[in-house]
């Protein structure tokens, strides 16, 4: 359980080094991104479009933050992860397009995203869901916004952070996921307590 | 107008509830708070403690700061005590109406009232049926308002299952404890679950999601209605979920239940499940235009 602290862009070689239950605090670039930013980007990559930022190496965060513009400036009120596996039908393709390295969320994501990991090198780090205000300090600046037309939550945030976290790291690049551990233990949790109920 | 009748103002209604937005979403109940400080005294597994002392870290932060706890500020829903001697009761939805907007930009709070047809944003928390206000009329002459903004991570993992009568209670527990492992770590545990049975489909969802507005503490006055919840709250908490679904032993914080009877061919059970950040807030307001908080200190 080892702590790192990163700053972005960062390689594939460091991202490798990670296991799951380590804890990163992240400096650098984070850019957020929901349903329809996903949709988005990938549609522009079909078209041979680029995306407004380069994501290569670069933190995506599953948020839908609260902004509060004042005069021509945003800034952030509370950024929390939102639910990840909602986003679990673009990541691989994100992930294999746009080299991101780390994506934080909550509640961890699918199958198909611990393989894409596991191959292209990216780990899934869980932020603790509602710790928003915790978030938004971390956050110094905002960058940058594009896709404003999404909806405030919808939008993509380019967020300059320093010391972002504790992220917990739940599916590293070796396979393993710490969710889904957490899930096989409570299936058989779920039996002993079917058995105390007699059902 | 009788002697012990009550104008209600909208101004007044829309100030109150314009102030319990925001300690609402700012500010969790002390019974609340209570309990998640004793779920991180309790709590074994270190990343499970991790979690929860980031929450506890969280809550401080936002209460000092006067920011919402979670930028999903919810949607919004009212629950509204009119008392039955009450007059001026047709300003009352406009002023919550005209609350919900003030405290959109002020607080402020997310925009989360999609059209689910054009699928765009209005903006200000408003649209169709947005924010939903539940009435009840009581004796009396004061206004009862609580808000109960409503995250959707926990939102999307509620239940309703028709059992078969013969299923029973029995049936219940397995679907509290099937709700629990499925949703995980999707609806950011610990949790407060709220359980409906009887009526129909639609009143076991609405006594689900009222039971959400009672005080954690206070424990259930029907003897057999609180010995179930004293037991789903621990068969929940042995499935191992954790806070956050990162592992171990609080997964659930309470259970609350509320009944009505069934239809003879029908039992009804719903689940509504609650997130940590379990946002409420409730003022009564008096003839004399006396405000007492009934959720939070209000100096």
């Amino acid at each position: 359980m080892a702590i790192y602290k990163f700053i972005t862009p960062i390689s594939e070689e460091e991202i490798r080094k990670l296991r799951i239950n380590d804890t990163i605090y992240l400096s650098g670039t984070i850019v957020t991104a929901r349903d329809e930013a996903h949709k988005r980007a990938l549609n522009l990559h079909k078209q041979g479009k680029k995306l407004p930022v380069n994501l290569e190496g670069l933190a995506i965060f599953h948020s839908g933050p609260l902004m509060k513009k004042e005069g021509d400036l945003w800034h952030v009120v509370a950024a929390g992860p939102t639910t990840s596996s909602r986003m679990d039908v673009f990541e691989d393709q994100f992930i294999k397009n746009f080299k991101v390295r780390i994506i934080i969320g909550k509640g961890g994501m699918g199958k198909k995203i611990v393989n894409v990991m596991r191959m292209h090198g990216a780990v899934y780090g869980a932020f603790t869901g509602g710790a928003a205000i915790l978030a938004a300090k971390a956050i110094k600046q905002v960058k940058g916004v594009e896709w404003l037309d999404l909806g405030m939550p919808e939008a993509m945030w380019i967020f300059e952070v320093e010391d972002f976290g504790p992220i917990t790291v739940a599916i590293d690049t070796h396979g393993n996921n710490l969710f889904e551990s957490v899930q096989m233990v409570a299936e058989e949790n779920k039996k002993k307590i079917y058995r105390k109920l007699g059902i | 107008m009788g002697a012990d009748n009550f104008l209600v103002t909208g101004q007044v209604v829309e100030d109150v509830t314009t102030k319990l937005i925001q300690l609402a979403v700012t500010e969790l109940p002390q019974d609340t708070k209570e309990a998640l400080r004793r779920a991180y005294q309790q709590e074994q597994d270190s990343v499970g403690k991790s979690q929860l002392k980031t929450i506890l870290d969280n809550l401080e932060l936002a209460e000092k700061t006067c920011t919402p706890i979670c930028q999903d500020t919810g949607f919004i829903i009212y629950y509204v005590k009119v008392g039955s001697k009450l007059e001026g009761l047709d300003q009352i939805e406009g002023a919550l109406r005209n609350a919900t907007i003030k405290a959109t930009k002020e607080v402020p709070l997310r925009p989360n009232a999609v059209d689910p047809f054009s699928q765009s944003n209005s903006g200000n928390n408003t649209g169709m049926h947005s924010p939903y206000v539940h009435w009840e009329i009581v004796p009396g002459n004061t206004l009862e308002i609580t808000v109960l903004p409503k995250g959707g991570g926990s939102e999307n993992v509620s239940v309703l299952e028709m059992l078969n009568p013969n299923q029973g209670i029995a049936g219940l527990k397995k679907i509290v404890i099937d709700t629990v492992i499925k949703a995980g770590a999707k609806p950011c545990p610990p949790t407060i679950l709220g359980i409906g049975i009887g009526g129909g489909a639609d009143i076991a969802v609405n006594l689900a999601k009222e039971s959400l507005l009672l005080p954690l503490n206070q424990s259930n006055p029907d003897l057999k209605v609180a010995k179930l919840e004293k037991e789903l709250l621990e068969i929940a908490n042995q499935t191992g979920i954790g806070p956050m679904g990162l592992g171990g032993k609080t997964t659930v914080l309470a259970v609350k239940i509320a009944y009505a009877q069934r239809h003879p061919a029908s039992f009804p059970v719903a689940i509504i499940v609650q997130c940590w950040a379990a946002r409420r807030a409730s003022a009564k307001i008096y003839p004399n235009g006396k405000v007492e908080y009934l959720s939070h200190k209000v100096n």
